[in-house]
C-alpha cells in the first residue's frame, strides 16, 4: 500500500479513506484542497479521519495523502505574543491570506521562519549534551529569555556551536554524530514531553484574587477546575487569572467559546501591564482561539496544542499557567466525533474514554525537575460548563476526580452581583497542607490559623442564616448578630473583588493577610466594646470602619491599612463611653 | 455531473432518502427529486460514500417512492443575494412567497457561512437604544451582539421583539436598521401579526422575511435561519447595512434538528437532542458581530420558548452558553398584567460594560443600573420573608426596599407597547424611583452622581 489513498465516505467532519497505509494519529491531507486531518480509527484497509476544516463539497474518490507524521506543534522563538487557532495556524496570518472569514485549505507557519534571532550559546564545543538540555539563549521578548534546548530525542557531544543572528530553521549546533540542532523543534501534541521527575508542589500560584489565594490556594504545578453555569463569571475569572497570576508564561486556550469574547481579550491584553514585571502582559502570553463555530475537530486538538506549548516553556524552567476555557466544549467535540464514528456511548452520549482523556490532560500539569536540571511547572486551570449548572454531569465529575482544587461558581451569587461568584461553602483546595509552610515563611507565622478562623466564621454564618430565614435577625442574641456582621464584612470587604477596578483587581498576598487581620481586629474590638455595654448598631456604624472598607479601592492601601485599623479600634472603644 | 438522473433509492425513512450506486456525490450537495406525478422536491446530501448516499429532503418525504428520480445539482446550497432582497418575503427555502419575481442574483452565497476569524472581529461598543427601560438600563443591547429572548408559550415575546425592531436606534444617529426576520415553525396567525405590524409601521420596506410556518416542512427549518443569516451577512458586509436579525422560534429549529438526528439513528445527547447541537447553534449565533474594515453589523435577537418554563432545558441552556446574555420573560410578571414582563434578575447583557458611560449613554448609568438591580433583588427577596413574618417585622430599610420592588415593576418595567423612552428619560425615571429609598441605603451610587442627579439635589 502506498501513502496515497482515496476518499470512500464523508460524514461531516469525519472522512473515511481506502487504499492508504496509515497508522493511528497520522496527519493526512484530504481531498483536492489538501485539508488537514488526523487518522483516528483503522478498519481493515479503511482509515477513519477527523478533518480540521469544513468538508462541504468534497466527494468520494478525491485523493488522501498520508504525511506519515503525527499532529505536532512547532516550538521555538516567536511563540510568545502569538494567537493561534486550534492547530497552531496564526490568526493574523490567516487574516492576511483569506480575509476576515476563515475559509479552508490554507497552511500557515506557526511563526515567522525568516526572522533573525540573536542566539547566545551557553555550552561549549566538546560538551556532552542530552535531550532537553539548554544549549543557548534568545531574548524573545523584553521579559522572557527563550532557552534553546536539545530536542528530547537527541543527545551527543557538541562538535560545533554558533553564536549570532539566525532564523529558526538555520542550524546553530552540530553534534559529533552529525545531528543538527535548529532553534525550532517539533513535538507531537498527544505525547507529554519528558522530564526527570515530578515533585510535590510547595509554592502557591499567587493570583491576586483574595478568595482564591487566601481560602482556596492553588499550587504551582497543580490543577484546578472551575465549573459554573452560564453567566456566573467563568470567563472573567479565567481572564483575571491570565492577567494577574504570578506565572512567568501564560497559555490561554479559548476552546469553543464566543468570538466576541476572544476579541475582547485580544484587544485588551496588549494594553495591560503585568503587575509582577511592569511590562506588557502580551510578552508572556500565547493564545489559542478556536471559537464555537470553528471546526470541531480543531477544537478537540486545541487543548493538546496548548498544553504542549506549556510543557515546552516548562522545560526551560519556567512556571507556566494554562487556562482552558472551556473544557466542556472540548469534551463535546470528543462526543461529536465519537458519535460520527458510531462508537458505543457512555454517559449522556459522551464516549466511554471521556474520563481517561480528561485525566490524561490534567496529569500533564505538574512541578518537575526538567531534563536540564531546573525546576519548572505547568499549572492547569480548566473551566467547565455543566448543562444547567448541574455538576453531576460526566465532564464535571471526570474533572473533579482528578483536580485538587475546585472553585465552584454559583449563579445565585452572580445574581446578587457578588463577584467573583465563587461559592465559599462548597469550593475546596487540597493544597493548604503542602503550602502552609510557604505561607508561614513568606507571609506570616499565623497565616494558616487566620485562614481557619475566617473560613470558620463563614461556616457559622451559613448555619445562622438558616435561622434568620425563619425568624429574622433581630431574634438572635447580640453575639450571634455580631458574628453575622463580621461574616458580612468578610463577604463584602474581603471576598468580593472588582475584577475591572484599577486597584482592587489585583490584591497582593501580604495585603490579603492584613485585610483578614483587620476583620478579626474588628471582631475583637466589637466584642470587647459590647461586653462593656456598647450597642451593636453603634459599633458597626463607626465611620472609621466604613473608611477602612472603602480604602481597598485606593492606591497605597497596604501602607495605610494599619493606621486605619487602629482608628477603627479606637472609635469602637469610644462607643462604650457614649452609652 | 448535473443532469444525470438516478433511480436507485433503496430506503426512505422520516425525512431521509437512502440511495446507492451513484457517481461520486459531494458532501452537502443539493439534490432535486422528481416524483412520479412530476412534482419536485429538494434536499441536501448528509452522508456520502461509494456505496450509499443519504439525502435529507426539505419538503418532507411524502409520496416519494423507489421510482423517484434523483438528480445531484453539483453544488452546495447557495442563496442568490442582491439588494433587491430588501422588502421581499421569501419562504423557508428562499423562494418568493409574496408573488413577486425571483431574486436576480448579484452573487450566489454559500449558506453555511464561514467562521469570522476572531482576530478580525471588532469589539462591539455602540449602544442601541430600544426605548424599553428594562433593556436599556439593565441589559443594554450593543450593536453586533447576539441577545436572545428566553420566553415561554403564552408570553408576549413577539410584541417585545417587534417593539425592539420598531424602536431600535443609535441615539443621535438616523442610521436605520434593516430587519431580517426569520420564522421557523410559527403559526400563520403569529406570522400575520408580525407582517401586519411591520406593514403598519412601514418597516416592511426595510425588511427581508424568511418564512417557514408550522405547516411547512419541518426539515426545511434547518436551512431557513442559514438563508436569513446569509442575506444578513451580504447586506451587512457587502452593503454596509446595520442588520437586526430576529428569529423565532429557536425551539422549533432545535426540534427539527432532533428529528433528523433520530431518523439517522444518531446517538442522542440530553433529552434526545443531538450531541452536536451546541456546535450547530454556535454556527448560527456566531454569525453576529462586526468585522474590521466593514461598516455594517449584524445584531441578533433569537427568540426561544423554554419548554415547561425550564431555563435548564438543553435549548436555552446551550443558547445561554453561546449568546452574549439573555432577556428572560417572566410568567409571574405577565400575570400581574405588566408589559413588558422582563425579569431583570436572571437577564444579562455581557457586552453592556463596553457601551455605557459618559461617552455613549450617561456617566451615572453603571451605578444606577447596579443600584436598581440590587435594590429590586433585595426587595423581591423580602417578599418571601414578608409572607412568613408579616410586614410589621421589617425594619425601616427593608420596608423601603420592599415598597421599591413594587414601584420598580409598576413604573420602571411597565410601559406601553408604543412608548419609546430615551435613555435620558429612563435614567431620570430611575432616580425618581430610587428617591423613595433613603440615600444612606443607596450604597452602590457614587456620591458625585447623588449630588448631581438625585431629585432632591436637582430641584
Amino acid at each position: 500500500m502506498s501513502n496515497e489513498g482515496v476518499i470512500y465516505r464523508i460524514s461531516g467532519p469525519v472522512v473515511t479513506a481506502t487504499g492508504m497505509s496509515a497508522g493511528m494519529y497520522d496527519v493526512v491531507r484530504v481531498g483536492n484542497e489538501g485539508l488537514m486531518g488526523e487518522v483516528i480509527e483503522l478498519h481493515g484497509d479503511k482509515a477513519v479521519i477527523q478533518v480540521y476544516e469544513d468538508t462541504s463539497g468534497m466527494r468520494p474518490g478525491e485523493p488522501v495523502i498520508n504525511t506519515g507524521e503525527t499532529l505536532s506543534v512547532s516550538l521555538g522563538p516567536g511563540l510568545l505574543t502569538q494567537i493561534y487557532d486550534g492547530i497552531q495556524r496564526p490568526l493574523p496570518t490567516l487574516e492576511e491570506v483569506m480575509g476576515v472569514f476563515i475559509t479552508r485549505g490554507v497552511d500557515a507557519d506557526a511563526f515567522d521562519l525568516e526572522k533573525k534571532w540573536t542566539f547566545e550559546p551557553v555550552v561549549e564545543k566538546g560538551t556532552a549534551v542530552e535531550g532537553g538540555q539548554v544549549i543557548g539563549h534568545v531574548q524573545e521578548t523584553e521579559t522572557i529569555v527563550h532557552k534553546i534546548m536539545v530536542p528530547p530525542t537527541m543527545s551527543g557531544v557538541i562538535k560545533s556551536i554558533k553564536s549570532g543572528d539566525f532564523n529558526v530553521t538555520e542550524t546553530v549546533c552540530v553534534l559529533e554524530d552529525g545531528g543538527e540542532i535548529q532553534m525550532m523543534q517539533k513535538w507531537p501534541v498527544r505525547t507529554p514531553r519528558p522530564y526527570r521527575q515530578k515533585y510535590a508542589p510547595d509554592t502557591p500560584l499567587v493570583t491576586g484574587m483574595r478568595i482564591l489565594d487566601f481560602l482556596f490556594p492553588l499550587a504551582k504545578g497543580g490543577a484546578a477546575g472551575i465549573p459554573g453555569p452560564f453567566g456566573s463569571g467563568k470567563t472573567v475569572t479565567q481572564q483575571s487569572l491570565a492577567k494577574y497570576s504570578d506565572a512567568q508564561i501564560v497559555v490561554y486556550i479559548g476552546c469553543g467559546e464566543r468570538g466576541n469574547e476572544m476579541t475582547e481579550v485580544l484587544d485588551e491584553f496588549p494594553h495591560l501591564i503585568d503587575p509582577n514585571t511592569g511590562k506588557p502582559l502580551m510578552n508572556r502570553t500565547v493564545m489559542i482561539a478556536n471559537t464555537s463555530n470553528m471546526p470541531v475537530a480543531a477544537r478537540e486538538a486545541s487543548v493538546y496544542t496548548g498544553i504542549t506549548i506549556a510543557e515546552y516553556f516548562r522545560d526551560m524552567g519556567y512556571d507556566v499557567a494554562l487556562m482552558a476555557d472551556s473544557t466542556s466544549r472540548w469534551a463535546e467535540a470528543m462526543r461529536e466525533i465519537s458519535s460520527r464514528l458510531e462508537e458505543m456511548p457512555g454517559e449522556e452520549g459522551y464516549p466511554a474514554y471521556l474520563s481517561s482523556r480528561i485525566a490524561e490532560f490534567y496529569e500533564r500539569a505538574g512541578r518537575v525537575e526538567t531534563k536540564n536540571g531546573d525546576d519548572g511547572s505547568v499549572t492547569v486551570i480548566g473551566a467547565v460548563s455543566p448543562p444547567g449548572g448541574d455538576i453531576s454531569e460526566p465532564v464535571s465529575q471526570g474533572t473533579l476526580r482528578i483536580v485538587k482544587v475546585f472553585w465552584g461558581l454559583d449563579a445565585g451569587l452572580a445574581r446578587q452581583r457578588h463577584f467573583p461568584a465563587i461559592n465559599w461553602l462548597n469550593s475546596y483546595s487540597l493544597y493548604p497542607q503542602s503550602l502552609n509552610q510557604w505561607f508561614r515563611d513568606n507571609i506570616a507565622q499565623d497565616f494558616p490559623e487566620v485562614r481557619t478562623q475566617i473560613s470558620g466564621l463563614l461556616q457559622v454564618e451559613s448555619e445562622l442564616q438558616e435561622i434568620v430565614q425563619l425568624v429574622g435577625s433581630d431574634a438572635l442574641p447580640v453575639d450571634q448578630q455580631l458574628t453575622l456582621e463580621v461574616a458580612r464584612m468578610i463577604r463584602e470587604y474581603f471576598l468580593q473583588q472588582n475584577g475591572f477596578h484599577e486597584v482592587d483587581a489585583f490584591c497582593d498576598i501580604n495585603l490579603q493577610y492584613s485585610m483578614s487581620k483587620a476583620i478579626l481586629s474588628f471582631q475583637d474590638a466589637a466584642k470587647n466594646a459590647m461586653a462593656a455595654g456598647a450597642q451593636l448598631n453603634d459599633v458597626v456604624n463607626v465611620p472609621a470602619r466604613t473608611a477602612l472598607m472603602r480604602g481597598r479601592f485606593e492606591k497605597g492601601y497596604v501602607d495605610t491599612i494599619e493606621s486605619m485599623v487602629k482608628d477603627m479600634v479606637d472609635e469602637i472603644a469610644a462607643t462604650v463611653e457614649e452609652n | 455531473m448535473t443532469g444525470k438522473e438516478y433511480r436507485t433509492i433503496t430506503d426512505v425513512k422520516g425525512p431521509l432518502v437512502f440511495l446507492n450506486k451513484t457517481e461520486p456525490v459531494a458532501f452537502g450537495e443539493i439534490v432535486s427529486l422528481r416524483l412520479a406525478d412530476g412534482s419536485i422536491k429538494n434536499g441536501q446530501v448528509l452522508d456520502t460514500s461509494d456505496d450509499l448516499v443519504i439525502v435529507q429532503v426539505f419538503e418532507g418525504t411524502a409520496k416519494i417512492d423507489r421510482t423517484a428520480g434523483v438528480t445531484f445539482m453539483g453544488d452546495v446550497f447557495k442563496l442568490p443575494v442582491s439588494t433587491d432582497l430588501v422588502g421581499r418575503i421569501l419562504d423557508g427555502a428562499g423562494r418568493p412567497r409574496d408573488g413577486g419575481p425571483d431574486i436576480v442574483a448579484e452573487e450566489n452565497a454559500d449558506i453555511i457561512g464561514a467562521a469570522i476569524n476572531p482576530f478580525s472581529r471588532q469589539s462591539p461598543h455602540d449602544f442601541i437604544q430600544t426605548g424599553i427601560s428594562a433593556i436599556d438600563c439593565c441589559t443594554t443591547l450593543v450593536r453586533g451582539q447576539k441577545l436572545p429572548i428566553f420566553s415561554a408559550s403564552g408570553l408576549p415575546h413577539n410584541d417585545i421583539a417587534l417593539q425592539i425592531a420598531r424602536q431600535a436606534k443609535l441615539p443621535g444617529s438616523d442610521e436605520q436598521f434593516i430587519v431580517v426576520f426569520c420564522a421557523m415553525g410559527i403559526t400563520a396567525e403569529e406570522y400575520n401579526f408580525f407582517r401586519s405590524d411591520l406593514e403598519r409601521t412601514g418597516a416592511l420596506e426595510n425588511a427581508v422575511l424568511f418564512v417557514n410556518l408550522a405547516d411547512d416542512p419541518a426539515v426545511e427549518r434547518i436551512i431557513t435561519p442559514r438563508l436569513a443569516l446569509t442575506a444578513a451577512e451580504y447586506l451587512a458586509f457587502e452593503h454596509d447595512y446595520h442588520v437586526l436579525v430576529i428569529y423565532t422560534d429557536m425551539t422549533n429549529y432545535c426540534d427539527a434538528l432532533r428529528q433528523i438526528g433520530a431518523a439517522r439513528e444518531e446517538v442522542p445527547g440530553r433529552r434526545g437532542y443531538p450531541g452536536y447541537m451546541y456546535t450547530d447553534l454556535a454556527m448560527l449565533y456566531e454569525r453576529a458581530g462586526i468585522v474590521k474594515g466593514k461598516k455594517g453589523s449584524i445584531t441578533q435577537f433569537p427568540i426561544l420558548t423554554m419548554p415547561g418554563d425550564d431555563i435548564t432545558h438543553p435549548i436555552p441552556d446551550l443558547s445561554g452558553y453561546i449568546t452574549e446574555g439573555q432577556i428572560v420573560i417572566s410568567r409571574e410578571l405577565h400575570q400581574q398584567g405588566i408589559y413588558p414582563p422582563i425579569n431583570v434578575l436572571p437577564s444579562l447583557s455581557r457586552l453592556m460594560g463596553s457601551c455605557i458611560g459618559a461617552k455613549t449613554t450617561r456617566e451615572d448609568h453603571k451605578s444606577v443600573s447596579d443600584q436598581m438591580y440590587a435594590a429590586y433583588a433585595q426587595g423581591r427577596e423580602l417578599r418571601g420573608l414578608v409572607a412568613i413574618v408579616g410586614e410589621d417585622a421589617l425594619n425601616e430599610r427593608d420596608k423601603q426596599l420592599l415598597d421599591f420592588s413594587g414601584v420598580f415593576e409598576d413604573r420602571f418595567l411597565r410601559q406601553s407597547r408604543d412608548e419609546d423612552r430615551s435613555i435620558e428619560n429612563t435614567l431620570n425615571l430611575c432616580w425618581e424611583l430610587m428617591a423613595s429609598i433613603d440615600t444612606k441605603y443607596l450604597v452602590r451610587l457614587d456620591q458625585d452622581w447623588i449630588d448631581k442627579y438625585h431629585p432632591e439635589n436637582r430641584s
